[in-house]
């Protein structure tokens, strides 16, 4: 599944440096997603995880370095560029337009494409992962409960057909026992061979489905490893698994 | 309104409450917060304004109907209570009856302690209305003592009749309160009715009228009399035929539903065009400026409805239009333009209309759309005044005449057939028909298109939506662009309609008119918007317009904002609210109170038709 195999990396992030007005976010970033993978990237707070996410997806601008999909520089492009050519989020706390109906949640995802018979396809896909959803069609997003809304927003966010999906912290904001099935969901996602990059704060969980995962810590990437030599890192293990 | 408050009484014989179980706290409050309305009425004026138009000739005018339906609502509202699931509910008896006699009461006695105080002071200097006048009809024009005294039992009638409403069959209330409303009607809506009876002549209709209503206005005795048995025998007999109707028409489903919405749809067309033939000048001249503000609440329903950017100089492109329009067609514009110009034809000039607004549109849009909410808000105040002072400056002056404006602005000449002026209001309305129907048409198949969906994913979240690859900017501006064509049409129709353009037509309260017509009517909502436009515009008037009520215009602010509290209060949703709204604004109040019983958790959720038919339909996940 890792770049051992000799594949070319599906997203790369090259010498990123991020600045929000003279403050200095991402320090020299440097990492690759292959297809097909799933990475976790860890880190406490205003490390520059959702920095990172952002930048990937074109919200955020770096001052110097690139972003490149497919092998493409796409540092200048705009998100819908990069949409289009399969790079997807999942926005943090799931964000559902929620005065609209689950049905127009799913179309929005796919606003970029036209190929209706292939949405109605993806649509269908969409509804045998999640049969809840389908039940739900015609109700406003905003009165799901948060186990369907996070359904949903997944939904939402396969139904721009990605290559890879970025999460901005699924877990938060779900009920302990949600959290559970909430990795499930992405590891069901994962299984259909789209490379999921997750940002989680729930590191032990993360890591336990993930191939790869790093750590940022103010900015920079510390720790880059296979999940297995990440759970074993007794400094890892100390930081962010509150072991001792 | 509140229909959903008002259970039908269930069969089973609830428990009355003793007559002095009172909520005495409430009476008193409701007594009091009466007192204070009657009095801030009557030093109003209104009562003294309106007096001299009689409603039942020679007993009763709407100078003191603005006083006298206060206490009856009132002593009906003090002892309304929501049936709550799981609380005892009580018949309703005497207990009711005093409570609104009471509320009735110290509403009485605010007007009397009024006519006292009229009679010993003079408050003129800070209360410009506290005239003799007012005295003089709070004491029925007679002495100050009479005056007093008959606001007491005055206030008790009526605080009693409200509180009685409540002991009503549910019949008896419908046949009483639609002969109300009919004798209210007839005497109040009297022009338009006269109006509309010129047209029917041929059907009688003119004799119907001269039996009905006094000479110099008014309803006569007899006329009144005619109109409430007439209102009480069609609620007797016509209600269960309309209500078998409407539960026909619900019943429909699929197809044949489509093609009952398509033939009403077709009905009302075919009546939008045939009805003016019969209505006369007053009629059409209102149905003109209600369109011409359907008009500008489409375009702005597009920009605040579904793209959520609140615009509050909106005005702007209606000026763009108006006075594009008027420089382009007239013989007498400013000095500075070229001698050679020649006068266009008002066709070929809305041609440039609509490429100016849409210019109008990018240009001010530009800077605006890139920022949100409060900001955006606060900044498009701005433009609208700025396009205001710019055509009343020196710089410009010189073309669009500065404070002496565009006048001798010529007719619409369609096809050599006719000419479309203020002086034949007919022909104005069909105009603004026609541009009504394709701003319907447009907003409607706008609504349902990409774009539309675009619009209404950036209207609940920005981000996300520019997320999943909405070009925010283009679509934020091409609502900014829609809704600026929709205004310049119905600017450049009042330039042609009224013949002139001045820089005080386009106030910042016409901006502010048209948004309380998009929000009273219901935001995001094509027959809404309509609706609110009927109204507002039709029955109370717009900004320079007079409306069905002229007697009310010095009040129509007044009335303007104490509707719209009343709405955000009480009917979020507008008038005809958006049925996805509505069900999103009732499900949210319906979900707090099924948790507040604890009949949901975190993981459980209430099915989507439940909130319908109150508390039932909550399901475990």
């Amino acid at each position: 599944m890792s770049g051992a195999n000799g594949t070319a990396p599906l997203l790369e992030m090259r010498g990123v440096n991020t600045h929000y007005g003279a403050v200095h976010i991402l320090k020299d970033v440097e990492f690759s997603i292959y297809p097909g993978e799933l990475v976790c990237l860890l880190g406490g707070n205003a490390s520059g995880k959702s920095t990172t996410l952002k930048t990937l997806l074109g919200m955020v601008v770096p001052t110097t370095g690139d972003v490149l999909l497919n092998g493409e520089i796409v540092t200048d492009e705009s998100i819908s560029y990069r949409v289009e050519r399969g790079v997807t989020m999942v926005p943090e706390n799931r964000r559902l337009f929620k005065r609209l109906s689950v049905k127009d949640n799913l179309e929005l995802g796919a606003f970029l494409r036209s190929d209706r018979s292939a949405i109605d396809a993806d649509l269908e896909r969409i509804f045998e992962m999640f049969p809840r959803v389908k039940e739900r069609l015609s109700q406003k997003a905003g009165t799901l409960s948060g186990g369907e809304q996070q359904m949903v927003a997944m939904g939402r966010a396969l139904m721009s057909d990605p290559k890879v999906l970025l999460m901005d912290e699924p877990s938060m904001g779900l009920a302990p026992a949600l959290v559970q099935t909430n990795f499930e969901l992405i590891e069901q996602i994962h299984s259909q061979g789209v490379a999921i990059f997750v940002v989680e704060q729930n590191a032990n969980m993360a890591l336990s489905i993930a191939d790869r995962g790093w750590v940022l810590q103010t900015g920079r990437v510390v720790l880059d490893d296979t999940a297995e030599a990440l759970l074993a890192n007794p400094h890892l293990r100390a930081s962010y698994l509150g072991e001792t | 309104m509140s229909a959903a408050f008002i259970e039908e009484p269930s069969d089973e014989e609830l428990p009355a409450r003793r007559m002095l179980d009172q909520d005495w706290r409430k009476v008193f409050k409701y007594g009091l917060l009466l007192a204070l309305v009657l009095v801030f009425v009557a030093l109003t004026n209104m009562p003294v304004n309106l007096d001299r138009r009689m409603l039942i000739e020679p007993i009763f005018s709407m100078g003191y109907l603005s006083l006298f339906w206060l206490p009856a609502v009132f002593g009906l509202v003090v002892c309304r209570e929501p049936v709550l699931a799981g609380m005892p509910s009580y018949a309703k008896g005497s207990r009711e009856v005093l409570a609104g006699s009471l509320v009735g009461l110290i509403g009485g006695a605010g007007l009397s302690f009024l006519t006292l105080l009229l009679d010993n002071f003079n408050l003129r200097e800070p209360l410009v209305n506290w005239s003799p006048q007012l005295l003089e009809l709070l004491s029925f024009q007679r002495d100050t003592a009479f005056g007093i005294a008959i606001w007491l039992p005055i206030g008790l009638v009526l605080g009693t009749f409200g509180g009685l409403t409540h002991l009503l069959s549910a019949t008896t209330r419908r046949v009483l309160s639609w002969a109300f409303v009919s004798v209210i009607a007839f005497a109040v809506f009297e022009t338009v009715i006269l109006d509309l009876s010129e047209g029917f002549a041929w059907l009688g209709a003119e004799w119907l009228v001269d039996e009905l209503y006094f000479i110099r206005g008014g309803l006569t005795m007899h006329g009144a009399a005619v109109l409430a048995a007439a209102g009480s025998l069609s609620a007797a007999f016509g209600r269960d035929r309309a209500h078998r109707a409407k539960e026909r028409f619900q019943a429909l489903e699929g197809t044949s539903r489509t093609r009952a919405n398509t033939i009403g749809l077709l009905a009302l067309a075919a009546a939008l065009v045939i009805l003016p033939l019969f209505l006369g000048g007053i009629t059409n001249e209102l149905l003109a400026n209600v369109g011409l503000f359907v008009l500008l609440a489409l375009g702005l329903n597009i920009v605040v409805g579904l793209a959520g950017i609140l615009d509050l100089g909106y005005v702007a492109f209606f000026a763009i239009g108006g006075y594009t329009a008027g420089i382009l067609t007239t013989a007498n514009r400013g000095e500075s333009w070229p001698d050679w110009m020649p006068q266009f034809y008002w066709g070929t000039a809305l041609v440039v209309v609509v490429i100016l607004a849409a210019l109008a549109g990018l240009f001010i849009g530009a800077p605006v759309i890139r920022m949100r909410g409060d900001y955006l808000a606060i900044v498009t105040l701005g433009f609208g005044e700025i396009i205001r002072l710019l055509f009343l400056s020196d710089w410009l002056g010189g073309y669009t005449g500065a404070a002496q404006g565009v006048t001798n602005i010529p007719g619409v000449q369609v096809f050599g057939l006719a000419t479309v002026k203020g002086t034949d209001p007919r022909a104005v309305f069909y105009l603004v028909l026609f541009f009504c129907a394709i701003a319907v048409y447009v907003s409607w198949r706008l609504e349902r298109s990409r774009l539309g969906r675009a619009w209404m994913a950036i209207r609940e979240d920005e981000s996300v939506a520019e997320a999943m690859g909405i070009n925010t900017v283009n679509a934020k501006l091409m609502a900014f662009v829609v809704g600026a064509v929709l205004a310049s049409f119905s600017g450049a129709i009042l330039a042609a309609k009224v013949g002139s353009v001045f820089p005080n037509s386009f106030i910042i309260l016409v901006s502010i008119v048209i948004l309380v017509v998009v929000i009273v009517g219901g935001m995001g909502n094509i027959a809404g918007v309509i609706v609110g436009s009927v109204v507002l515009i039709g029955i109370l008037g717009g900004p320079r317009q007079p409306g069905l009520l002229q007697e009310f215009s010095e009040y129509k602010l007044l009335i303007y904002g104490v509707l719209l509290i009343w709405m955000m209060l009480k009917r979020p949703e507008g008038l005809v609210p958006n049925v996805r709204r509505t069900r999103e604004l009732h499900q949210d109040e319906y979900l707090q109170d099924a948790w507040l019983r604890g009949e949901i958790d975190t993981d459980s959720e209430p099915e989507d038709d439940s909130h319908s038919n109150g508390n039932t339909g909550v399901l475990p996940a």
